[in-house]
């Protein structure tokens, strides 16, 4: 298979040359200096890694990049726009939904995937989309409430 | 608190490493401050039991001599940024938060204009770790200190520039003012041109916690933006000019012997360095695939010893236990069983489980004219500092660690074997180097929180007052081993015993364990004698803050209200790090799968003055949550010293469908002081489970995970 030559990634058409089996995940953090996305596990069973693909999120981890390029990626870097915070990176604070931050640009991405899919998504719909993310330090309620918030129906401020 | 530390309490730490340390001595703090105002904390003052000592001389205005103990520092510099120099590590406990609100209700500053400088061994003064929930108990007062001694320092210095009486000049909003507020002065105005050191004296007061306004408050997290945004560079993100990859080539199980190796094929890749050396081959790449490609090219012959696995576990760790010691019964086991109505002896068990933080090991090595200087995630800075001087055979003044803030840890990285490994890719490549374990490496190669045995043996009366309580660890060790109960007779011993598998520190120790077996022995005596397990725990508690906590976890949960049908509800209580807990389950168990549900937990938590409501509240909520792991399923599985569930696929960790309703009850005590909370908050949930599941079923389970 032919290398990988560019990539889009948030909004902007990069430069690289990485063998199309190259998981994306190690494209983007080694070739793009993008690292905000994380490894977790490798196996595609924690989220640390994940990216939107045209807007669905994907484990970059077990993605070789070969099979993305051409594609609109978006990564934790491409969600803060002139400055300003996502609603979800607003609703992460207000809701003290991290505590080593590990899993929050993971999380952040995965959320946002769900609110494409559902701008109001209840919290079962909520449990059952996150359910492949993994946070070791336990923050799940806080994260369902930064989500909820960011969705408008949360109550706003967590305890 | 001295019987407890006895116990050796903290045997887990891997290589404690001693308590004093001058590295960080005069000329290398003299070097670091160019000027401005200095306030230093010694290290005695931040040990426990030394308190009065090394006070007595300080507290004149003016230069003094720069102890040779420097635990802790205070700079204003000259531009007016208030910097704060500590070797404690940031891993998610949000002490970095904490330690800022501190420093700002003493310095009365903005909490932005304070910089907190954490874990860098040749910037901060020399730090055990960061474990044993000691910087809210210990650090944090003696920040506190030094604030408002700086406070007072530069008040004074604004008061001779203003030919006036300290005591009519404040400090608002980073501003020194006079009584009219007519001048003022910024911290930057006062602290130009000075060149003052002072340890913090004896005598300088503190604000009063019912004063607090900044501190005890809900601050969010200090950085909290460059973690939503991606910005936050850990280790595993940390990018040096020219840097190689590398990947170890590990052995086929623990204590496997290299018998042959072939390197030849991966020699011959381009970019590629392989370094032997004994037992040791690892490589280095221009890039992870490469160094992926070459790793996997190496043929290699490891020969194993036969070593026990899971079926054995128990038995293992019984055979091989030590006499125990440090132990002093209270009263007559002899006495307290002849007292006793009702017997029982009962065995508990806890399995091996893994950290797993989810920034695994890493590290990025360089090597600059003989000093080493490492990026790594680790708790113990200073000790994985000493490990590099050792393995590299160089004095520690060669060698710098720096600690980005660290994606967790639970007291599983205190050790610096990806240190070393990064550092001697790095030594053979001539270049800096990056090494990041896998998760299998992760599971295999780092440690486990212990496996143990526990034996109970103890007599109550028919009325519900426990007669006797024998009480035996064996391997798991003896955090939280103690009993708060008011038992007249008892003896409880830990015994070391031999672990097939690595061990060590864990995020409470073995205070989940021990408040395992004692709490669900309690529901068990409680039973036996008939008798509601909170009004049996009740008749055995003299200790007012146990006995706070857990009435507050029964009314929060209703305890005493009609329960819901088809459900069950335990509960358990305790004590440890200076800290007090009562968790309240409730379970449900589907009809068809036989499934256990964790419905609903309710915990009270106290731990004298709450530093931050909102973090203190997430940590309590975190520690719920991974207990659930230990607590309902997470059990490492080995054989012949492989690990045969050492990934994600295999390990079952808790997820966001496995959090039931969670309700927190802190307790404020602002006439107490304040107490770590990373850690005990977890111990109460495994019992308080086991106990609901008997509620619900009958059917008695003494081991963890609940199976």
């Amino acid at each position: 298979m032919p290398n990988v030559t560019t990539l889009n990634v948030n909004g902007k058409k990069l430069r690289v040359d990485v063998d199309s089996q190259t998981p994306l995940l190690y494209v983007l953090r080694d070739h793009l200096n993008l690292t905000g996305t994380k490894y977790g596990c490798g196996e595609a069973k924690c989220g640390a890694c994940t990216v939107l693909v045209e807007g669905q999120q994907m484990r970059s981890c077990v993605t070789p990049v070969g099979r993305v390029s051409g594609k609109q990626i978006t990564t934790i870097e491409g969600m803060e726009k002139d400055g300003k915070l996502h609603p979800l990176q607003e609703a992460f604070l207000k809701a003290d939904a991290l505590q080593c931050g590990y899993c929050t640009s993971g999380m952040i991405m995965a959320a946002a995937a769900l609110l494409n899919k559902n701008a109001k998504p209840g919290r079962a719909e909520i449990v059952k989309h996150m359910d492949a993310n993994v946070c070791r330090c336990g923050t799940y309620p806080r994260i369902v409430k930064a989500i909820e918030i960011a969705a408008g129906t949360g109550k706003g401020v967590a305890e | 608190m001295k019987d407890d530390l006895e116990l050796e309490q903290e045997r887990y730490e891997l290589f404690a490493g001693p308590l004093y340390n001058f590295n960080f001595n005069r000329r290398q703090f003299l070097k670091a401050f160019s000027g401005g105002i200095a306030l230093i904390v010694p290290v005695s003052n931040l040990v426990a039991h030394t308190l009065q000592q090394d006070q007595g001389e300080s507290g004149r205005r003016g230069n003094e001599r720069v102890p040779d103990d420097i635990g802790a520092w205070i700079h204003i510099d000259e531009k007016g940024t208030v910097s704060v120099f500590t070797g404690k590590t940031e891993i998610g406990q949000n002490i970095r938060t904490s330690l800022t609100q501190a420093v700002a209700e003493e310095l009365h500053v903005p909490l932005d204009v304070i910089r907190v400088v954490m874990a860098d061994t040749d910037l901060t003064p020399f730090d055990m770790g960061t474990f044993g929930s000691l910087t809210t108990p210990r650090m944090a007062p003696q920040l506190r200190k030094a604030a408002a001694a700086a406070r007072e320092t530069l008040i004074a210095l604004a008061a001779e520039q203003w030919k006036v009486e300290p005591t009519s000049v404040r400090i608002v909003n980073a501003r020194f003012v006079n009584h009219d507020a007519s001048k003022s002065l910024t911290l930057a105005e006062v602290a130009k041109g000075q060149k003052l050191v002072k340890t913090i004296p004896a005598d300088v007061a503190t604000t009063a916690v019912k004063d607090w306004t900044v501190a005890g408050t809900s601050v969010a997290k200090i950085d909290g933006r460059d973690f939503v945004t991606g910005k936050h560079q850990y280790t595993t993100d940390v990018r040096r000019e020219g840097m190689l990859y590398g990947r170890i080539v590990r052995p086929s199980a623990l204590e496997a012997k290299l018998m042959s190796s072939d390197t030849k094929a991966a020699e011959a890749m381009p970019g590629v360095v392989v370094v032997r050396d004994g037992d040791f081959i690892g490589v280095v790449a221009p890039d992870r695939e490469t160094a992926i490609r070459a790793e996997k090219a190496i043929a290699v012959h490891w020969q194993a010893p036969g070593q026990p696995g899971n079926d054995e576990l128990f038995a293992f760790l019984k055979k091989n236990a030590a006499p125990s010691r440090g132990a002093r019964p209270v009263g007559s086991i002899a006495d307290g069983m002849a007292a006793a109505d009702k017997k029982l002896s009962q065995a508990y068990t806890v399995a091996y489980i893994a950290h797993a933080p989810l920034e695994p090991r890493a590290a990025v090595a360089e090597w600059n004219d003989g000093k080493l200087t490492v990026w790594t995630g680790t708790q113990r800075p200073f000790g994985v500092r000493s490990e590099l001087a050792e393995a590299f055979h160089i004095p520690e003044e060669k060698v710098r660690v720096i600690v980005p803030d660290t994606g967790s840890g639970y007291g599983g990285k205190h050790t610096g074997e990806c240190a070393i490994e990064a550092a001697r890719l790095a030594r053979a490549s001539g270049k800096p180097v990056k090494l990041v374990w896998t998760r299998e490496e992760e599971f295999n190669w780092a440690y486990f929180r212990p496996a143990g045995v526990i034996e109970v043996n103890s007599g109550v009366k028919n009325d519900g007052t426990v007669t006797a309580w024998e009480f035996h660890n064996y391997n798991s060790g003896g955090s939280g081993i103690q009993v708060k109960y008011d038992f007249p007779n008892q003896d409880i011993q830990f015994h070391n015993s031999k672990s097939p598998l690595r061990q060590g520190s864990y995020r409470g120790l073995a205070a989940t364990a021990n408040h395992f077996a004692r709490e669900v022995h309690m529901d068990e005596l409680a039973q036996l004698v008939n008798m509601d397990s909170v009004a049996f725990r009740l008749k055995n508690i003299k200790d007012a803050r146990l006995k706070a906590v857990l009435e507050a976890a029964a009314d929060k949960f209703g305890w005493h209200a009609k329960k819901t049908e088809g459900r069950g509800r335990g509960i358990a209580c305790g004590f440890e790090k200076g800290s007090y807990i009562a968790t309240a389950a409730e379970v449900s168990v589907d009809a068809k799968t036989g499934r256990v549900k964790l419905e609903r937990v309710v915990e009270s938590f106290e731990c004298g003055a709450i530093v931050n409501p909102l973090h203190l509240h997430n940590q309590v909520e975190g520690a719920v949550v991974q207990a659930i792991g230990g607590a309902m399923f997470e059990n490492i599985q080995f054989k012949n010293g492989q690990i045969l569930n050492g990934k994600f696929s295999q390990y079952r960790l808790p997820r966001f469908s496995d959090v039931p309703l969670i309700e927190i009850v802190l307790l404020d005590r602002k006439d107490l002081p304040s107490a770590g909370a990373g850690e005990t908050p977890i111990v109460g949930l495994a019992p308080a489970v086991a106990n609901a599941i008997f509620d619900l079923t009958g059917k008695r389970i003494r081991s963890m995970p609940l199976t």
